[in-house]
């Protein structure tokens, strides 16, 4: 996993509430055995016509939104179903960070380990970032911090051990391998 | 030692590792549900890291998802239809054989959907922490186990390392007394509460459901419960166990037998809450006031009395964009929209008594002309039980179509899909957009007024059809 210290993009907003992840990855794009190119499929029945053809007014399919990673979602993200295929689209979009007044909790924890950050902002900070789509926003995740493009810094929330994972770009999984000691004993007071 | 919740029981029990401020516990996990579509990816980062399988015995996978619940499909008369749905099927086989995880594969006689088979074979036990990459893990909070949804990477974690980094959640009771009237369900009332929290109201907290309402229902019922609890958000759901639950248990293939289960009995008795234990958050729902539910909108906390009618909400762009998916115009009654579906499945409502329940209801009855009903066991095994007492031919007399056991219309990756359009009354629990198939409208009911619906072509009360 890359390494994430400063997010620095312009955002994409999906005013719409309770986004869930049957929205951001429609469940006949899960019978894939791999984690590699679901971009082509997020928000896929918004997105795309009946025929496959882009719907020109839907926000992902303008020329403002290419190359931005940062998306602002209505109030209550990525409810619903587990599948982490949801942020491993969202990634391979290109998107890194995800903010909402709300973010539900498999989808922050499946986003969390994809180098996918869900910041929770307040409905003030919120609204205003709905109203300005396209606002230029820098995150630092250093100091768990976002500045507003009229340079304000609003302080957000992120698990510590979740944040050093993104900050030095490794996975839990080497971590949790080293508690194999503790596990051991657990599993030796087990009843048989 | 102070008063505990049933969850800080579960919870200390099952702590390897303690949460500090700068890590989260290590939770020890007793039993891991694996299923075709979210564990692939989970199987090939252990080949990657060269790692095996760490408590092979406590692994236990099976397939329900993109498994197709037509026999000839099933069965290998023809192809699988889908590709991509075979191609994860073989998948699951060939990782299940790789790294000894025990399979209740494809046409093995116990397969089912994964939250049906875990308590039916008695797997599901009180006390127990129980995950499974499926946000409806919940389901098996019924039995007072800690059960909750995961990714894919956790999936691969659980595999490796028997263990979850987890934060402690925080406790809501939801206080649940009074009687249910006639022909108001479990699901109606999860439905109710789910209105009354939100699809958010439940995010970061373990519910557990209690009072005298909650003692009452069967085990069946509490699964339906505490299947839907996530629909509000929950982490997970609970229900303390008590007599109820060891008599479902007792005698299972799966559960502790003879002296053993006398001894599981005694321990589990120590789990429910204790007197004056605290909760952050409590909720009291007078099950009294209950009526039959049904949604209207786009997700499972949009719901009303199934006698009621779609809300006016001026201004609400939430509220406008869901009805214009649903086509369905503020002020309108519920009664009488016509339909073209009815699904009778899923992990919510597809045991034996819900099949019941819904038989009962068009038993000399036929469907009306138009409406495609499906019925769709929630496992093998009850199929088979449900075909012993004759219940096939009675939705088959009806017109409906009887099928194998599998997650089916509940989500659109397995060929069972709602036409474009189209209306659907479904006991499943999900009326997102696109849940059921692509431009599919979904109202999430109980099976009898899933079943009434059916009969009329037409969203329908069921207690004009009880006896």
């Amino acid at each position: 996993m890359e390494p994430i210290r400063t997010i620095r993009s312009r955002t994409v907003v999906m005013p719409a509430s309770n986004i869930d992840t049957d929205q951001i990855m429609p469940a006949r794009f899960l019978t894939t055995t791999t984690r590699a190119g679901l971009a082509q499929h997020l928000f896929a029945d918004w997105r795309y016509d009946a025929s496959g053809a882009p719907i020109a007014d839907f926000v992902l399919n303008r020329p403002e939104a290419a190359g931005c990673s940062i998306l602002v979602a209505g109030r209550n993200v990525g409810c619903g179903s587990s599948r982490e295929h949801a942020p491993w689209g969202l990634y391979d979009y290109g998107f890194r960070a995800v903010i909402s007044t709300e973010i539900a909790d498999i989808f922050r924890n499946n986003s969390l380990k994809n180098g996918l950050l869900p910041i929770v902002v307040d409905e003030a900070v919120h609204a205003g970032l709905i109203a300005s789509p396209g606002a230029e926003l820098t995150i630092d995740l250093e100091r768990a911090a976002l500045t507003l493009p009229d340079g304000r810094s609003v302080s957000f929330t992120v698990e510590p051990f979740a944040r050093y994972c993104l900050l030095n770009g490794v996975d839990e999984t080497g971590y949790l391998l080293a508690q194999d000691g503790a596990i051991s004993a657990y599993e030796a007071r087990l009843p048989a | 030692m102070s008063p505990r919740t049933l969850f800080e029981k579960l919870w200390a029990a099952h702590e390897v590792v303690p949460e500090t401020a700068d890590t989260p516990a290590v939770l020890y996990i007793d039993l891991h549900l694996v299923h075709e579509v979210t564990s692939p990816q989970a199987f090939a980062s252990l080949r990657a890291r060269n790692l095996g399988v760490r408590r092979r015995e406590r692994t236990f996978a099976t397939m329900d998802h993109s498994t197709p619940t037509d026999s000839a499909q099933l069965f290998g008369k023809v192809p699988i239809r889908m590709a991509s749905a075979a191609n994860q099927i073989r998948e699951l086989e060939k990782n299940c054989a790789e790294f000894g995880v025990e399979l209740l594969g494809l046409t093995h006689e116990r397969r089912g959907i994964v939250h049906i088979i875990g308590p039916e074979l008695g797997l599901t036990q009180p006390g127990k922490t129980i995950v499974c990459g499926d946000s409806h893990t919940s389901t098996h909070g019924a039995f007072g186990a800690l059960a909750f949804g995961i990714g894919t990477t956790e999936v691969g974690h659980v595999l490796a390392t028997q263990c979850l980094l987890q934060r402690k959640p925080r406790t809501l009771a939801i206080n649940v007394d009074g009687s249910l009237a006639r022909g108001v369900t479990a699901k109606d009332l999860v439905l109710a509460i789910i209105g009354r929290l939100g699809v958010g109201g439940g995010t970061g907290s373990v519910i557990e459901f209690r009072g005298s309402t909650i003692r009452a229902l069967s085990m069946d019922e509490r699964m339906t419960v505490c299947n839907m609890s996530i629909e509000a958000g929950a982490r997970a759901g609970l229900v303390a166990p008590d007599e109820t639950t060891f008599e479902f248990l007792r005698g299972r293939p799966r559960a502790p037998a003879g002296a053993d289960f006398e001894r599981a009995v005694a321990a589990w008795r120590s789990l429910p809450s204790d007197p004056g234990a605290t909760f952050d958050r409590e909720l009291t729902i007078d099950a009294a006031g209950i009526q039959p539910m049904i949604t209207y909108g786009t997700n499972p906390g949009m719901s009303v009395p199934v006698t009621g009618s779609v809300p006016s909400r001026a201004g609400d762009a939430v509220h406008a964009k869901a009805l214009a998916y649903m086509g369905l115009t503020p002020g309108q009654s519920m009664l009488g929209q016509k339909i073209e579906y009815v699904f009778l499945g899923s992990c919510t409502n597809a045991r034996l008594s819900d099949l019941r329940a819904a038989a009962a209801l068009v038993k000399g009855r036929h469907i009306a002309k138009g409406v495609t009903f499906l019925v769709v066991p929630g496992s093998q095994q009850i199929k088979r039980e449900a075909e012993a007492e004759g219940l096939d031919r009675v939705f088959s007399d009806a017109g409906a179509e009887w099928r194998e056991s599998g997650c089916s219309m509940c989500l659109g990756m397995n060929g069972d899909l709602v036409d474009k359009g189209a209306y659907c009354v479904s006991t499943s629990n999900r009326n997102f957009e696109g849940r059921q198939g692509v431009g599919a409208r979904t109202l999430l009911a109980s099976p009898i007024t899933a079943a009434a619906s059916a009969l009329e072509g037409r969203i329908a009360d069921p207690r004009a059809y009880l006896g």
